[in-house]
């Protein structure tokens, strides 16, 4: 018996996902932030989850795609759309028609441009807040989401954000549960059709693979040879510091407590 | 006193004859005691072979003939050395390049400082019609050397609106001064920091199509910008070669940082007062977290412990009130008093902590290779002439154990203080 669930409207939550690509072998997989964010979605209480890919359906990805599936849906609702489209405005209108409490995706793509400007045009467009490297939802209320961001660091922040609202979810989030085979095979896609742009910058740019970053050289500007033969031979080493001999702890403490506060390392 | 230069023939005498019993003395009192060089009586330059140089750490005499040293010790006739780097101030740009900095800890990062370096490469492309190159910064700071980092002007804003995570008040700011100033380029760093988020917000608002992720930009005289560049794409695993549009967020490493000229670092103003507009999200403030839940990798400030800790209870209470992250080195680690997932150094973990602190390690070589990327080292030893008092920015030579101790009273007696006073 659970009759508070049954009085309160349900939580509809969209969860955008992609087609990824295996860092080693180059597959087709789940990419892997969008499955953390449909795990977070899975993780909320009182949610109605709807997953929706726009792309096309192909014998490659429909493996990809059935993975999300597998984490434990019926269904899966398609935008379809050919390879080398523009996205965006299809997304729009499909988001605006269905006007979900909260989309739930991944910071970036793993394959295409994957600039992960997806979502803020999306947020731009459609007039919704957008919060960005989500680590947890810790609650819905009145329509006001409290979440908890994921700084660098493992630092976390919390806000609170009106709904409707786009969150984007980064490697901070729980890893996603492991696709079911069963239900992934007996799931099916609901093709919907959505207006369609080809993306025409795209196609002037060259894609190449990519290649290794130059290391940055230690330049040395010297004057003279003997310089730069010290900065050469130099080891690295601060240099400069403070010593302090012969202070009392208390002193000793007090100077060290005087640089952490400085940077701010102390809460 | 006057300033006519009086020649006292006796002395100078004197101090030509070394076996005159007054001869150092006079040769002090004449300036002349650690000069190699000096202009003889008659026009002649005069040379003592046995000034120049300095004894070696082996008790034998180089000589250091680089012309960097002169005499053992200044003879009176020493100038600072401090060379200043010319100053470049452009009084009336022909355009604007807008950078907007992370400055995470308050100061410009390397990242920060690339990127300045590339916007100066913009500025400076061409001789006829110079650019100034434009800092955007929110809330306070603690940064000194923004003119040797390149920037021309300087927009420095600090009102409570855009302090703390406030994207929405901040995009407001960078969305009038795009409107003021109309800059050509808007540069951000594509960083966890902020800047990859402001600049994806910037550039959906500004309605353009950013290059994500670029670390090379080409000039290319067949594309109407004049810059071609280099982005990572799809999850690091392409490179897009592409013209450079108006807004880029650039990787780290994407240019050189500004060395060799400062610059005027001028205050800016805004024309118009921010809107006061109504937040959709609301910042709570950070969360405190579990120091030991912290990957030692990613930590900001590590308390970490060597041979030289005895009092190990002190040493565990010491990280939990100050709220570090521990580390260890190898011998601790073998010890057994520390678990191997703690070790810092080329074995264990290479950290990037801001503050790293080192109880009782005297820094071999593999530890200290750990922790190059470090900000601030703090060394408590007991020996001052071990290699980590060397790299440390702060030392205290003392018994590590009470350090530490006076360190947790200190910091419990300020929060003591703190709670009383709210």
């Amino acid at each position: 018996m659970r009759p508070d669930t049954t009085m309160m409207p349900a939580l509809e939550v969209t969860a955008l996902v992609s087609i990824g690509r295996h860092p080693v072998t180059g597959r087709a997989r789940r990419a892997d932030q969008d499955a953390r964010g449909v795990e977070l979605a899975r993780s909320l209480a009182n949610a109605e989850v709807s997953l929706l890919h726009a792309g096309e359906l192909a014998e490659a990805s429909e493996p990809a795609l059935r993975g999300y599936l597998g984490m434990g849906f019926s269904e899966l609702s398609l935008l379809e759309q050919p390879e080398g489209a523009d996205v965006l405005p299809a997304l729009a209108e499909a988001l605006d028609a269905a006007s979900p409490h909260l989309v739930i995706t991944g910071e970036r793509a793993e394959c295409g441009e994957g600039s992960g400007l997806l979502p803020y045009l999306l947020a731009e467009r459609l007039g919704w807040p957008l919060v960005s490297g989500l680590a947890a939802v810790e609650g819905v209320e009145d329509g006001v989401a409290t979440l908890l961001q994921a700084l660098p660091r493992g630092q976390r922040r919390r806000l609170k954000v009106r709904l409707p609202a786009i969150v984007t979810v980064d490697g901070a989030a729980p890893a996603p549960r492991q696709s079911a085979y069963g239900p992934a095979r007996r799931g099916s896609f609901e093709t919907i059709a959505g207006s369609v742009s080809h993306d025409e910058e795209w196609d002037q740019w060259q894609v190449q693979p990519a290649r290794k970053r130059p290391k940055r050289l230690k330049i040395v500007k010297a004057a003279s040879a003997r310089d730069r033969f010290k900065a050469a031979a130099a080891k690295a080493e601060g240099g400069g510091g403070q010593v302090l001999t012969d202070v009392t702890p208390e002193q000793g403490a007090e100077a060290i407590l005087k640089l952490l506060r400085e940077e701010e390392v102390l809460r | 006193m006057s300033d006519i230069n009086r020649r006292d023939p006796r002395k100078e005498w004197i101090a030509r004859n070394r076996l005159h019993p007054q001869h150092l003395e006079v040769l002090a009192e004449l300036g002349q005691g650690a000069t190699s060089e000096w202009m003889g009586p008659n026009g002649v330059l005069r040379r003592n072979p046995h000034a120049i140089g300095f004894i070696g750490p082996n008790g034998i005499k180089r000589i250091d003939r680089s012309g960097a040293q002169q005499g053992v010790a200044g003879g009176g006739t020493s100038t600072s050395t401090v060379v200043q780097k010319p100053l470049v101030e452009i009084d009336d740009p022909a355009f604007t390049v807008v950078v907007v900095p992370d400055m995470a800890g308050g100061r410009l990062s390397s990242h920060d400082r690339d990127l300045l370096g590339l916007a100066r490469r913009f500025a400076d492309a061409n001789s006829d019609e110079q650019g100034a190159v434009v800092a955007v910064i929110f809330g306070s700071h603690k940064e000194t050397s923004f003119d040797e980092a390149g920037i021309d002007r300087l927009l420095h804003l600090d009102s409570s609106d855009v302090t703390g995570y406030a994207p929405e008040a901040r995009l407001g700011a960078l969305a009038m001064v795009e409107q003021a100033w109309a800059p050509r380029y808007w540069l951000l760093p594509d960083s966890k920091l902020g800047g990859g988020e402001m600049g994806r917000r910037l550039a959906a608002r500004l309605g353009e199509r950013p290059a994500t992720g670029v670390w090379q930009v080409e000039a290319d005289a067949e594309i109407p910008s004049g810059w071609r560049c280099i982005a990572r794409g799809a999850a690091e695993s392409v490179d897009i070669q592409r013209p450079l549009p108006r807004v880029a967020l650039a990787l780290a490493e994407c240019a050189e940082p500004v060395s060799e000229t400062r610059h005027a670092a001028d205050e800016l103003a805004l024309p118009q007062p921010l809107p006061s507009m109504l937040s959709r999200i609301e910042d709570l403030g950070q969360v405190p977290v579990d120091p030991s839940g912290v990957a030692l990798s990613e930590a900001e400030f590590i308390l970490s412990a060597g041979n030289g800790v005895k009092d190990w209870e002190g040493y565990h209470h010491a990280a939990e009130v100050l709220g570090a992250t521990e580390g260890a080195s190898r011998v601790a680690v073998d010890d057994g008093f520390m678990a191997r997932d703690r070790q810092v150094g080329a074995t264990g973990t290479w950290v990037t902590a801001r503050v790293y602190v080192a109880v009782g390690i005297s820094g071999a070589i593999q530890h200290l290779q750990g922790i190059q990327t470090c900000e601030k080292v703090v060394a408590i030893n007991m020996d001052p002439g071990c290699d980590m008092i060397k790299r440390a920015d702060l030392a205290v030579i003392g018994d590590s154990a009470r350090i530490l101790e006076a360190l947790v009273t200190l910091v419990e007696q300020a929060r003591e203080e703190k709670r009383d006073a709210a």
